[in-house]
């Protein structure tokens, strides 16, 4: 990458971060912001002490706990390993001086959700967490990836990581997105379109009318799935959108500081004849409401279309793959998407458990109850979330409806806490992840938006938001 | 950190597309909080029943398989989380060496932390070295020379300059990056002067 020429939003953020080489070759990048969570951090804190090296710069970091946590009686975490992971995570960080939310903290939540929502996340930082999510904080135009626990220790001892340049990616989406289709439709559209290995190697930078139109939460949704791309971060230029969200945030730049910030990033968007190695465009007129049918985030299908036949894959493989997906998800080729019955409704998580999703949530599912053999459960991703939405009712909106309303945190959409599907359990769920046995053992997930799972908790079926009234 | 030269042995053919880090390691075994101990739990939705007993015609339940150092698996291996616990159960069962078409970026960079060594090669080749995996032909793997031998299959692949030299010498990269701590405390002086909203106390 040369100094001179245009450069892309990435390029921008990479040269301000480039400590120098090393001998080896490899780029030694600055980290702005550490994020860390219990399950991935133990292991480096031991590595530290093992060592006898020092927290670099304790400032720099963040930890709160939330991938274990349980979103019901949470005074007392029952599972003995799990208390015993927060518990580490509480004495590493006293140990270092690092900031932690702790459990009762109203500040608590996912680590994804709290970064942003405390103005920690901003333009034009780079931020890094042992968590694939992680990218979730590119909306602010962010240089933001998940690391390994390895790198975790490296960031910790050194406040830098090592890294090769990225390739740089566009895609584009133009137009007004059509009713019922929003944020998540697009990126499940998009992760359908390039697959789970599309973005490898490369950081995408989402662009087009249809992008900058989206609200700060909806630019989160985004990114945040562009590791389901397999793209090492999602980017997208801030703009006053993103300046309007920061502004007055805890974390955010002190009035002696702001203009400063917003001139510099001001300066970050991509310039206009900058060069990418991969270029997609989009038009937002062929993007319907999405769901997956099979167990990976690839399996993508409009909610008006039918699961696949293995019979019509192009190669032996995909074939094969396929067919074990349909025998996971106990599907047949050519069954109606709306035809299929579910038990569960999961709303929640790092990809949509913020307010504007749970305002959505409740403004289709008001006055309405949800279907009498599905269980339905909210669960807001911070401590703020739930209490702004309870500051506007949306609680109450929701548990008359039949929704159970949780406390914080990952839960369902991992599965690491008391909050997993039973085996054949079929899920509506907002998170991000279709794996087998993702969100437990044998059971059976489709992603889709939070609008799509509200209708579809109601009616008991997967369902069109455009035909639910 | 581990060091690798070249090894020697039979190869388990996992013939699975997009194999994530789930399935490697499934989250209950994610509540440790140490690096050892993960091998027995390595694939364990495919290892074990639901009662916990050994499924015995998966293919790492089955000999010579149950003592495999290498795994030939399909494209996308390691996709999804950025746990570190998916190497760290992998080198635990004993495996050192993975081969496919293409590795998810966290977890190739995870691997080269735990002395394991990913070898990307093509589709052609992925399938020629599944086949010699199912027959049980030996494999010899190479990596100063950057080579996989398999009964008469012998594949080049690449691999970059850093990464060869790290897992031959088992580099300590923490400790080389400290060596660079005046380059670093330059950056941030510079940084404060031109940036001082990013290093406000939080």
């Amino acid at each position: 990458m040369s100094n001179q020429g245009p450069k892309t939003l990435f390029d921008k953020i990479w040269s301000e971060h480039l400590v120098g080489q090393r001998e080896d070759g490899t780029s030694l990048l600055y980290i702005d912001r550490h994020l860390v969570h219990e399950v991935t951090s133990p292991q480096a804190f031991e590595g530290l002490k093992i060592s006898n090296r020092p927290v670099h710069r304790p400032e720099a970091t963040i930890a709160v706990a939330d991938h274990n946590v349980p979103t019901i009686n949470r005074q007392n975490i029952e599972d003995p390993q799990s208390k015993i992971q927060v518990e580490t995570l509480a004495k590493n960080t006293k140990e270092h001086g690092i900031q932690y939310f702790d459990l009762m903290d109203q500040r608590q939540g996912i680590v994804h959700i709290i970064g942003p929502e405390q103005g920690i996340t901003q333009p034009g930082m780079t931020i890094v967490c042992g968590d694939s999510h992680t990218s979730t904080h590119g909306a602010f135009g962010a240089l933001a990836f998940g690391i390994g626990t390895s790198e975790v220790e490296h960031v910790l001892a050194t406040q830098t990581i090592v890294q090769n340049p990225a390739k740089n990616m566009r895609i584009s989406v133009n137009g007004d997105l059509p009713f019922g289709v929003n944020s998540k439709d697009l990126i499940l559209y998009i992760i359908g379109k390039i697959g789970t290995a599309g973005g490898t190697g490369h950081v995408i930078e989402y662009a087009g009318s249809s992008i900058m139109g989206l609200s700060m939460e909806g630019r989160m949704t985004i990114c945040n799935m562009s590791i389901e791309a397999g793209a090492r971060a999602g980017l997208i230029s801030p703009d006053q959108t993103t300046f309007n969200y920061i502004q007055g945030r805890p974390y955010a730049p002190s009035a002696d500081h702001w203009d400063q910030a917003v001139e510099y990033w001001s300066s970050l968007p991509s310039d206009n004849d900058a060069n990418y190695d991969h270029e997609i465009v989009i038009d937002s007129s062929e993007i319907d409401p999405m769901v997956t049918w099979g167990t990976s985030p690839e399996d993508v299908v409009s909610v008006k279309g039918l699961v696949p036949n293995p019979s019509s894959a192009q190669t032996e493989n995909k074939k094969k793959s396929i067919e074990r997906s349909l025998e996971y998800m106990g599907l047949k080729p050519g069954t109606k998407i709306t035809d299929i019955k579910l038990d569960k409704i999961f709303i929640g998580s790092c990809t949509n458990g913020r307010i504007e999703d749970l305002r959505k949530v409740a403004s289709i599912v008001k006055d309405k109850k949800i279907a009498s053999h599905v269980q339905a459960m909210i669960v807001p991703g911070s401590g703020l979330v739930k209490k702004q939405a309870e500051e506007e009712g949306i609680d109450i909106i929701l548990k008359d409806a039949g929704f159970e309303w949780r406390e914080a945190g990952c839960s369902m959409c991992l599965g690491m806490n008391p909050d997993q599907l039973k085996p054949g359990e079929r899920c509506a769920s907002t998170s991000n992840r279709n794996f087998e046995g993702r969100q437990g053992r044998g059971g059976r997930t489709h992603l889709m938006s939070p609008e799509l799972a509200a209708a579809s908790a109601i009616t008991g079926n997967i369902s069109d938001i455009r035909d639910f009234t | 950190m581990d060091k690798f030269n070249s090894l020697k042995g039979i190869a388990a053919p996992l013939p699975i597309v997009n194999i994530d880090t789930d399935m490697i390691i499934p989250k209950q075994f994610l509540k440790t909080i140490k690096r050892t101990g993960l091998g027995v739990s390595l694939f364990y939705e495919m290892r074990y029943d639901n009662d916990g007993n050994l499924i015995k015609d998966f293919i790492l339940n089955t000999s010579p398989f149950d003592q495999s150092k290498i795994l030939v698996a399909g494209d996308n291996f390691g996709c999804g989380s950025s746990r570190e616990h998916a190497p760290w159960s992998l080198k635990d069962f004993g495996i050192k060496c993975v081969i496919s078409t293409s590795f998810a970026d966290i977890f190739y960079n995870n691997c080269f932390q735990n002395g394991i060594l990913p070898i990307v090669v093509s589709p052609d080749q992925l399938d020629q070295l599944m086949m010699a995996a199912t027959n049980q032909i030996e494999f010899s793997i190479d990596l100063p020379e950057q080579t996989v031998k398999a009964g008469n299959h012998s594949i080049n692949f690449e691999i970059e300059e850093f990464r060869k030299d790290r897992l031959l010498q088992g580099l300590d990269d923490i400790g080389i990056t400290l060596g660079y701590q005046d380059k670093i405390s330059a950056y941030e002086e510079d940084k404060k002067n031109k940036k001082p909203w990013l290093f406000k106390d939080n």
